[in-house]
């Protein structure tokens, strides 16, 4: 944990202009990931957690204010042009989506979409590229390849295509990736696949991995250190098993005790009470005052806590933090 | 146990055409639904669950086979004899956003179905029941009066079920409601739905891939595969002793949020993906993907056969398959 991250934000804070006003969608949020591990995003929808990753890596929408510092292997990207940052972002960082039919073209081969990037960042020729393409899929775990690289996306199933994604990020051999909910819209089966698959990939290549997702059991098979977001801000961070163990943020215990517990059939659920807030009505305190369970006082309401140590790596934004760590 | 039935299905078999055969949905389910019972209907994308869900609605037509609702075969009933029984049946989807029509106030989505079946007499005595249909499902009163986009989800959702609770049901069948939720609101809805089971004596088919919920909400289980249902009998059977070595799989890929588990947990990696439904495999459908397959699986066609008391499961080497692969490591 020496060595430098890969990526690191600090500050950054993305504001949208809608109709209905301005939204701020991530506010001052600090984070960052080093060399062979992976730092869990989790949050649930308006969180925040995918707008930040996107401001990160210089993919915000046009209408945007994207301000703080961003970090991609010791560069400031924030100083850097546009064209420079698309060619740095595009060398380094690999992206896997939900939805893998969102990053793949129906008329083309998978093959020539696989190596696409590396054409172009690492100057293959047609010949090379196809290769490529053909030991990426191999690496994926497509079975018959060199036979399957000349099929189009369509011929594939979810679970397939989602690995000719993961191929497609690999391809310039990235020192980030960022997979945003990639196992959401698929069985669990082939979830437990694709989990394994990327686990695999980070030990054999030592690449960074930023996963987002809203799912508490994947977190706890993905990731070295979390942060939950709510309302756009990090409400707790820490080492997983830390966070797991002895959660310090109302908000992480009580989406930790909301779920079903194996054999724990019958009780009814500690639910949590009303929705997340939208980023254009977000309260001046706490943004999981109007929510908490504990909630003590006109100071959560008025006052924004600050994240506050509780462990080795582990911070707490709240008034209220229980389970400091052992 | 087989006294009464709310529902029952017959050796369904839903196919529907295309060319060069039929994407066979569902190929023969039989299940029984009792007063007063959740049953869980688990499976992946592709095991035909929601059509089973939509057969016992008779929203899809059956094949072959039969369906019986509150006692009655209504199988080749039509549309207009089916409306009096459609009223004792009704359904929750999994997005209440599409569900909903957007034009429609809340109020007006959840009288609609009142107006349909002739119930809750006139406007006035109409209002009152939308009003206590909202409270029932714990939306405040003056929510009757937004459009569905100025809800939340879990709001949306409730309204889907007060529109479900309208025609006073016996059964509900619940494809997913949970499913497009945010994790804080998903325990909300579980907690209603199990509120509403017991004020009112629903009984409930509970179909979903989530098997966290699917264990917390249910008192029987059945588990489908490619149109079939491979195992079924009550959540601590199927948890603790699985019989099918797909449900043993299904149930080792379910990630525990707890890093300490999930860092010494053996998991079952299937390998590929669940075959075609218009060709399934010959002999035992899941074979193809079955660590503990052995020759003969490929000849016979195993019948859901119990285990023990209730618990089935239709797997020739039922519990013997899931022993041997969980002793063998998966690489």
């Amino acid at each position: 944990m020496t060595d430098r991250p890969v990526l690191a934000v600090e500050e950054l804070t993305v504001t949208l202009g809608t109709r209905s006003g301005s939204a701020r969608a991530v506010a001052g949020v600090d984070w960052s990931v080093h060399p062979g591990r992976t730092l869990a995003l989790v949050g649930e929808s308006g969180s925040g957690k995918t707008m930040s990753v996107l401001a990160a890596t210089g993919l915000a929408p046009r209408t945007a204010r994207v301000t703080g510092r961003v970090r991609l292997l010791g560069e400031e990207l924030t100083a850097l042009d546009p064209r420079r940052r698309r060619q740095l972002r595009g060398r380094h960082v690999g992206f896997v989506f939900q939805d893998p039919m969102t990053s793949l073209n129906p008329v083309l081969t998978v093959g020539r979409q696989v190596t696409e990037a590396c054409e172009e960042h690492l100057g293959m020729s047609r010949r090379q590229a196809r290769d490529r393409a053909v030991e990426l899929l191999e690496l994926v775990g497509i079975p018959s390849a060199a036979r399957r690289v000349d099929d189009h996306p369509h011929q594939f199933s979810g679970g397939m295509r989602q690995r000719v994604v993961i191929a497609m990020a690999l391809a310039c051999d990235p020192a980030l990736l960022i997979a945003d909910e990639p196992t959401t819209a698929l069985d669990v089966t082939t979830q437990a696949q694709i989990v394994e698959l990327v686990a695999g990939l980070q030990r054999r290549l030592g690449t960074a991995v930023v996963w987002i997702t809203h799912d508490l059991g994947v977190v706890a098979g993905v990731a070295d250190t979390v942060a939950v977001m709510y309302g756009g801000r990090i409400v707790e961070q820490g080492p997983v098993d830390a966070v797991f163990a002895a959660p310090g943020h109302p908000y992480t215990r009580a989406l930790l005790a909301a779920r079903p517990r194996p054999g724990g059939a019958g009780d009814d659920l500690p639910a949590i009470p009303g929705a997340p807030p939208s980023p254009l009505e977000l309260p001046a305190g706490c943004a999981f005052w109007p929510r908490c369970p504990v909630r003590g006082d006109a100071r959560c309401e008025h006052e924004l806590p600050p994240l506050t140590p509780v462990g080795p790596d582990h911070r707490v934004r709240s008034f209220y933090r229980t389970g400091e760590d052992r | 146990m087989s006294a009464e039935v709310v529902a029952e299905l017959d050796d369904l078999k839903v196919w529907f055409p295309v060319a060069g055969g039929a994407v066979r949905a569902v190929d023969g389910v039989s299940l029984r639904i009792h007063p007063g019972e959740t049953l869980g209907l688990v499976g992946e994308s592709g095991s035909g669950k929601s059509t089973t869900g939509l057969a016992l609605l008779r929203l899809v037509d059956p094949t072959t086979g039969r369906v019986r609702v509150a006692g009655q075969d209504v199988t080749g009933w039509s549309r207009r004899r089916l409306r009096g029984v459609r009223r004792k049946v009704a359904m929750v989807f999994q997005d209440p956003q599409a569900s909903l029509d957007p034009r429609h106030t809340v109020a007006a989505s959840v009288a609609e179905p009142l107006v349909v079946h002739r119930l809750g007499g006139d406007a006035d005595a109409r209002r009152r029941r939308v009003a206590e249909l909202l409270d029932l499902v714990g939306l405040r009163p003056e929510l009757g009066g937004r459009h569905p986009h100025e809800l939340s989800g879990g709001q949306r959702q409730r309204v889907g079920i007060a529109r479900a609770l309208a025609g006073e049901p016996d059964l509900i069948v619940l494809d997913e409601p949970i499913a497009s939720l945010d994790l804080s609101v998903q325990a909300q809805i579980m907690n209603l739905l199990r509120r509403l089971q017991r004020e009112l004596g629903l009984t409930y088919l509970f179909i979903s891939h989530d098997l966290a919920a699917v264990e917390h909400m249910s008192d029987r289980v059945a588990v489908m595969y490619l149109g079939r249902i491979v195992e079924t009998g009550s959540p601590a059977q199927l948890w603790q002793q699985p019989a099918h070595p797909y449900t043993a799989a299904l149930l080792s890929a379910i990630p525990e949020a707890d890093p300490a588990v999930e860092r010494h947990r053996r998991r079952i990696i299937l390998a590929g993906d669940i075959p075609s439904p218009v060709d399934p495999p010959s002999g035992c459908r899941f074979r193809t993907r079955c660590p503990s397959a052995r020759p003969d699986c490929a000849d016979t066609d195993p019948g859901l056969d119990p285990v023990t008391g209730d618990h089935r499961a239709a797997c020739l080497y039922a519990g013997e398959a899931v022993r041997e692969m969980r002793a063998t490591p998966t690489p």
